[in-house]
């Protein structure tokens, strides 16, 4: 076993964990965080996407031991103490980005990093951007009609940090976020 | 004004949101405390006798609490699994693990439990099964000829069962045709392959009873498939329905791996629970389509279809589930929207080496839309007229009363040329004609194909006894919340909004203050589950009804209450409260009225039949002609399903449909080597649509209502996904038929597109 400390969702945690537990099953089942699902072995689908630092992975192919020392954000750690979901999620919501809801919250992960990256995607650059996360039920069209509406509304809010957008406080987001060498990351 | 018809956000959403919805894996319940896992070794051979199995290291392995096969299953009596329907051959069993022979790969032969779920994987490789290699049938013109053996060798065929007579075909069906086409097309097997794996969690209670949660489409079906595998009566069986992340038709009833999880937590009295992998899913669930279609049309110089033939072969997999039955809806829709004088079809279901066949998005229907369209391409070809003059030529004219098929469809009603005309207009069909010459006439490399498809398809067929039907609950409290129990079982729909809907605009009540319970067989005990987009018409008419016979029962009350007569009552969806006629200060709302009794209705909702929706899809590609690389740029869809009571979430229906069936045109496709070994066994092989290879959907209004149900409300959950296969695939045809190509089978890879490009020659420059 071996001793990790990492912040996940704004708290910190310290945990004696087997060397080979993925980072997906240690937020799941250790933790308790089940919104993350996973959806394949072969890091093709993204329904395992979160923030490892500032940028998305897909944690069932990072060890949760690659993730100690790091910040970990997952689609429960979008939203607001209050329960006020990130503009993100909201326009999942408004523009029925969702139905089975198996891969949403991967994708809203994958959704968040892409407008950190580039707050104005195209339509393309946000299919671009998507290319790792499947879905099954929607076609991609109201996902991507989201993204962009979540674009919208973020520039309209009057230039928002990055921190605005990835729904973490700024200290958490001033994490050093250190390369995990092969680790999933998305396309 | 009414909430129906308007653009209501789910309700489902916050929670899919933000902690995630709930499903089978994710379920925490105390009746779970202390569950083992279930891990299965399955077959990594086709088709091969099982000389041993030595499961002595594997019961050694860390954590590991028991190893079974099939030998004890069947010293429990556990009998194995029944063909699905009575027609099928029945000498086709499966038992739950394998006995003596495996029969493709990722049968289950063992199962391992183990404490931890990490521990599962490292034991299922301790088991060692030594296998005696027979000959693998992959194709299926191989199991029909029975020359490469035979799966099961005491049934003496590998035939499962036929639909029509084959052997009364009439030689002269196409006499008098001027211009007759044939070819033989593959609608290939593709997976269906929902986000959300399959998995149980099952624990046996002192009582005697069976608690198991089962992602499912059909809480009830599911029960009563497990009940007769287990050897139990349905009512020791209870299923409770957690969040399900997809179907699309394969999570109907109960599998092999889902009844053995049930019975180990029987043999070791602990709660047991079974996840698989994306990899077991992928050879382990049923997969779908899978049918050879030889086609055969006929008519005059002008466009006008006189006789169609189709002859089907159906790829049923290794265990008769619902593949083999699938032809039977193909024959049925064989025609589709056309008038075609003399039609006939019949088909043969057989056995392989493969995973089983079952339904998927359309299940039946997909199939005999891409075999009519294509058709109606092919001799629209040969006769020089253009794809939409034929259609145009050859749909029914518009129809109000029922219009019976030579098949026995019973279409309910259709305006066919309308959804056509409107199509061509939203996707400018002559300027899209205009810029294809022109890049003929150019020679360019990127050549551009514009694909037809006219469908109509059959939702909302079965139910209990009688006629399609459905049930549906509601009760009010006397908090003013109200309660809706449904025989349907959402898993991505949005029922639990647009139930609410249909209550809250009878009832008055917010929709945020009514829940929606279904898959639980305590709590519902029957229904007919969510399928062959059968929920809202059938389901949502019951609950729409429910509710007003609620208002009926409420309606008395409140006249005992107000001492008024009940004909003078007016019940205001406003206030939710009955007021006396002439005097709104007297009233009574409805909370107030299930105070002192409770106040609720169970009603069954039976449609006179089945419903028809229909619709075109204009579909642009563009090919590179070097390459064969297809390119899907737009896709213009009319699917026309009736009145709609929630545009955005029938929008999206539509999108996932067309996404799902443009993706087995050009993209999907299980594929197995000759050996029956499966080459598409990961989504690292398997290509899952993403979002990079789909555009935006162009998609047109149009409703004509039925009058089966009071919504008006036809299904459409499957008509994307039947109309847009036909059209992606004519699209590339057409994109390359100057150069002399006929037909390109799907799905239209580039390999199979530069084939056919090759092959042609450029037969047919100009």
């Amino acid at each position: 076993m071996t001793e990790i400390k990492l912040t996940v969702n704004g708290t910190a945690r310290s945990d004696e964990v087997e060397p080979r537990l993925l980072l997906i099953h240690y937020l799941r089942e250790t933790l308790g965080l089940r919104a993350a699902n996973v959806g394949c072995d072969t890091t093709s689908c993204g329904a395992c996407t979160v923030l490892l630092g500032e940028e998305s992975v897909k944690s069932c192919t990072v060890l949760a031991v690659q993730a100690s020392g790091r910040s970990v954000t997952t689609a429960e750690g979008l939203v607001a103490e209050d329960g006020t979901m990130s503009v993100v999620q909201e326009a999942f919501r408004e523009n029925h980005g969702l139905q089975c809801g198996f891969c949403t919250p991967g994708m809203v992960m994958a959704s968040t990093s892409l407008l950190a990256e580039n707050p104005h995607p195209t339509e393309q650059e946000v299919r671009e951007g998507l290319e790792g996360n499947f879905c099954r039920c929607t076609g991609y069209h109201n996902i991507v009609r989201a993204v962009l509406a979540a674009a919208d509304k973020l520039s309209a809010d009057s230039s928002p940090s990055e921190a605005e957008i990835l729904g973490v406080d700024e200290a958490e987001a001033a994490l050093p976020s250190a390369g995990v060498p092969g680790a999933g990351v998305t396309a | 004004m009414s909430i129906l018809g308007t653009r209501v956000l789910r309700t489902e959403d916050p929670g899919f949101l933000s902690t995630g919805a709930v499903y089978t894996e994710d379920v925490q319940d105390e009746r779970l405390a202390g569950a083992c896992y279930v891990h299965f070794v399955r077959s990594t051979v086709a088709h091969a006798k099982i000389n041993s199995i030595d499961t002595s290291a594997a019961k050694d392995g860390e954590g590991v609490v028991a190893v079974y096969t099939a030998a004890d299953l069947a010293a429990d009596g556990v009998k194995p699994l029944k063909p699905m329907a009575p027609n099928m051959n029945q000498a086709m069993l499966q038992t739950l693990l394998a006995s003596d022979t495996v029969r493709f790969v990722g049968e289950p032969v063992a199962a391992v439990v183990t404490e931890e779920m990490y521990q599962g994987e490292d034991a299922i490789e301790l088991v060692d099964i030594d296998y005696d290699f027979l000959p693998a049938v992959v194709d299926m013109n191989d199991a029909l000829s029975g020359e490469r053996g035979l799966l099961f060798p005491e049934s003496g065929t590998n035939v499962v069962c036929t639909f029509g007579d084959a052997s009364a075909a009439d030689p002269d069906l196409f006499e008098g045709c001027e211009v007759v086409a044939s070819e033989v097309i593959q609608n290939r097997r593709v997976a269906p392959a929902p986000m959300e794996s399959r998995s149980a969690a099952a624990v046996w209670g002192e009582d005697g009873r069976l608690t198991a949660w089962i992602p499912n489409q059909g809480a009830q079906g599911t029960q009563g498939a497990l009940a007769a595998a287990l050897g139990v009566t349905p009512d020791l069986v209870r299923i409770i329905t957690p969040d399900v992340g997809g179907a699309f038709g394969a999570k109907f009833g109960v599998d092999a791996e889902q009844v053995a999880t049930c019975w180990i937590a029987k043999q070791l009295g602990r709660p047991a629970r079974w996840s698989e992998t994306r990899m077991e899913n992928l050879v382990g669930m049923t997969h779908g389509r899978a049918q050879q279609h030889k086609i055969t049309i006929g008519g005059s110089r002008d466009g006008t279809v006189l006789a169609y033939r189709l002859e089907i072969l159906q790829d049923s997999g290794a265990y008769p589930k619902f593949g083999p039955f699938l032809p039977s809806l193909t024959i049925l829709m064989a025609p589709g929207p056309y008038r075609i004088p003399r039609a006939e079809a019949w088909a043969t279901s057989v056995a392989t080496n493969t995973t089983p066949v079952g339904a998927y998005r359309g299940a039946g229907r997909p199939e005999a839309a891409a075999a009519i369209d294509r058709a109606i391409d092919l001799f629209a070809d040969a006769a020089g007229v253009d794809p939409a003059e034929v259609r145009r030529k050859n749909l029914l004219p518009k129809f109000t009363e029922p219009h019976t098929t030579a098949f026995g469809a019973k279409y309910d009603s259709g305006d066919y040329v309308t959804a056509l005309e409107k199509a061509l207009e939203a996707a400018d069909y002559e300027g899209l004609l205009a810029e294809q010459a022109k890049r003929r006439a150019n020679g360019d490399t990127l050549q551009l194909g514009i694909g037809l498809s006219s469908y109509v398809e059959i939702t909302g067929p079965g139910g209990e006894a009688g006629g399609p039907n459905e049930n549906g609950t509601v009760e009010v409290h006397p908090d003013g919340t109200a309660t809706v129990l449904t025989g349907t079982s959402p898993h991505g729909q949005g029922h639990q909004t647009v139930w609410a809907m249909l209550v809250s605009d009878e009832l008055g009540i917010p929709i945020d203050k009514i829940t929606v319970k279904w898959g639980d067989t305590d709590l519902v005990p029957k229904g007919g589950g969510t399928g062959g987009s059968r929920s809202l018409q059938l389901g949502g008419a019951a609950v729409q009804q429910a509710s007003r016979e609620l208002l009926d029962v409420a309606r008395e009350r409140a006249a005992e209450t107000l001492e008024a007569s009940p004909g003078d009552l007016v019940f205001d969806t406003e206030t939710s409260a009955f007021s006396v006629k002439g005097d709104p200060d007297i009233s009574v709302p409805l909370s107030s009225l299930a105070q002192t009794e409770r106040l609720f209705v169970r009603s069954v909702f039976t449609a006179p039949g089945p419903t028809f929706p229909f619709g075109t899809h204009v579909a642009v590609v563009e090919v590179d002609t070097e390459t064969g690389k297809v390119f899907f740029r737009r896709i213009v869809t009319v699917d026309d399903a009736g009145t709609v009571i929630n545009p955005l979430l029938a929008e999206g229906q539509r999108h996932g449909g067309i996404a799902q069936g443009a993706a087995q045109a050009f993209l999907e496709e299980v594929v197995y080597d000759e050996d029956g070994n499966p080459l598409t066994a990961t989504f690292a092989d398997y290509p899952f649509l993403s979002a990079t290879e789909v555009p935006s959907f162009e998609l047109v209004e149009m409703e004509t209502p039925t009058s089966y149900n009071p919504l008006g409300a036809k299904g459409i959950g499957e008509a994307g996904s039947i109309g847009s296969t036909p059209a992606v695939q004519n699209a590339v045809i057409d994109a390359v038929s100057h150069l002399g190509v006929t037909h390109i089978d799907m799905p239209t890879s580039p390999q199979r597109v530069w084939r056919a490009i090759n092959a042609a020659n450029g037969s047919k420059e100009a």
